[in-house]
């Protein structure tokens, strides 16, 4: 396993299309529920123990083999917004280019085959990391890590949040972040033993609502 | 659905000329530059003079709203189904150039659902004279820029206007009110461009319009040559 490997899959720069997404930050700075760093940090905290554990779960338990259909079908179980599903499906498929083009493996290329139009991000994420050689703490980490890291850059933009302050929300976070991962991998071990039933299903309503608000917007800066 | 996404063979990656059923995939051209320097109406100009001769197809890149696509769909430049909006982030050359992946996807659904295309148009948002496109996205690239932006642009310079695959700079219509020297725009994109092509267009009068589409039926002819 290469430790490198992890750092080219966590790099915000990697060309997954993550970049246009605000994570549900720009419907909740419309909504004045983030409006610095300080609201920003408690909305990263909200996302990171909700929907930031169940997308590494997800990751986690894709690296440790459970099969994509039902990993792809808890996912949206879990997620109750339809915009939220199509958005996930969507970065899931860009993933999987962005993957294929990285660590070519057969395993990939039919799970693409499977899910043409994508299947969810967290899972494509967890198949990424195993074709990079990494197992399933490191997914859950790249994933839990994600769920702060889009808020915290689009924020960035959407506020002209001062990027250092940004920046130490994520410091901040980062023990707890730790923490969310290793919950993750517990219960990936669980569904490998007792199936997908006893992944985590935490949900942050108002990150479901906002998104479905969010996608009728006319004029937005981020795509979700 | 197209052979593409059948059960046989994994969607294309990147920029293979071939799609994975083996059938050559569209030829795709973008249009980057400033903001308001002619973009959509060059690509709206472009749609009126090949869409009898070509199956075309549009990518728009809006910052913050679908006005770029809206304006073509108004203009019925193509039928709707042949024009998709992809929504940047607030960083139109990150999409275009750093992480193409939502074009790509963009310009592969387009050769699914309506093709085959022979052509497909990618609109950048307006930015600035440094956004390019990235080879993975695009074949050729169009850098338009307009005499009102100021005349001394060209000399000026950047990745934009010195290594475009075709330079147009238009409204040249505006020129005489706003004092623009097309002479010394001209010699300036010269030096900076060398041998690499320049079209002055204005929309308003319908200069240079037949050889910026005379520029991409040349382009299309390498392609499928
Ligand atoms: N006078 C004159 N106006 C033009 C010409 N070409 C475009 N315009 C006008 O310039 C304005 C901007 O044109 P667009 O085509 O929307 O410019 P754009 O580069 O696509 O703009 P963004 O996508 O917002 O960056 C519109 O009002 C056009 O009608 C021209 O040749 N002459
Ligand atoms: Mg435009």
């Amino acid at each position: 396993m290469s430790r490198a490997a992890l750092l080219v899959l966590a790099d915000g720069r990697f060309p997954a299309g993550g970049h246009a997404h605000s994570g549900g930050a720009e419907a909740a700075v419309r909504a004045g529920r983030i409006t610095g760093g300080a609201s920003l940090e408690e909305f990263c905290r909200g996302r990171l123990h909700t929907a930031g554990l169940v997308a590494a779960s997800l990751a986690a338990a894709a690296v440790l083999g459970v099969r994509v259909g039902e990993l792809d079908a808890a996912a949206d179980a879990r997620t109750p917004s339809p915009a939220l599903r199509a958005v996930a499906r969507k970065l899931g498929r860009q993933l999987m280019r962005a993957a294929r083009a990285t660590w070519p493996s057969d395993e990939l290329d039919a799970v693409a085959r499977e899910f043409p139009k994508g299947a969810h991000q967290p899972l494509v994420l967890g198949l990424a990391a195993r074709a990079a050689g990494l197992g399933a703490l490191d997914a859950a980490h790249c994933a839990a890590y994600e769920s702060v890291s889009g808020p915290a850059s689009a924020v960035v933009r959407l506020l002209s949040l001062d990027p250092f302050e940004a920046t130490g929300v994520l410091a901040r976070l980062a023990p707890e972040v730790d923490r969310v991962a290793d919950r993750a991998v517990e219960a990936a071990r669980g569904v490998v033993a007792e199936g997908v039933g006893v992944l985590p299903a935490a949900s942050a309503p108002l990150l479901e609502i906002g998104a479905e608000g969010h996608a009728g917007w006319g004029v937005r800066l981020f795509a979700s | 659905m197209h052979l593409d996404h059948s059960h046989d063979t994994p969607s294309a990656l990147g920029a293979d000329a071939r799609r994975p059923d083996g059938s050559r995939r569209a030829l795709r051209i973008g249009l980057g530059g400033p903001v308001g320097s002619g973009k959509t109406a060059t690509v709206a100009a472009l749609c009126r003079a090949l869409r009898q001769e070509l199956s075309l197809a549009v990518v728009t890149n809006d910052i913050y709203t679908r006005e770029d696509a809206e304006f073509l769909l108004r203009e019925a430049v193509l039928p709707p189904e042949r024009i998709t909006a992809v929504e940047t982030g607030a960083c139109p050359h990150t999409a275009i150039r750093d992480d193409i992946s939502a074009n790509l996807e963009a310009v592969e659904d387009l050769e699914d659902e309506v093709g085959p295309l022979d052509l497909i148009l990618v609109e950048s948002g307006g930015d600035n004279l440094t956004a390019t496109f990235s080879k993975g996205l695009v074949d050729a690239q169009i850098f338009v820029i307009d005499v009102a932006g100021g005349d001394d642009i060209p000399r000026k310079g950047g990745p934009g206007v010195t290594t475009a695959d075709l330079l147009v700079v238009n409204k040249t219509d505006l020129a005489p009110y706003v004092g623009s020297d097309l002479g010394r725009m001209a010699a300036d994109a010269k030096a900076q461009r060398a041998e690499l092509p320049v079209v002055f267009q204005s929309l308003r009068t319908g200069d240079g319009v037949k050889d910026v589409a005379a520029w991409v039926r040349a382009q299309l002819a390498v392609w499928t040559a």
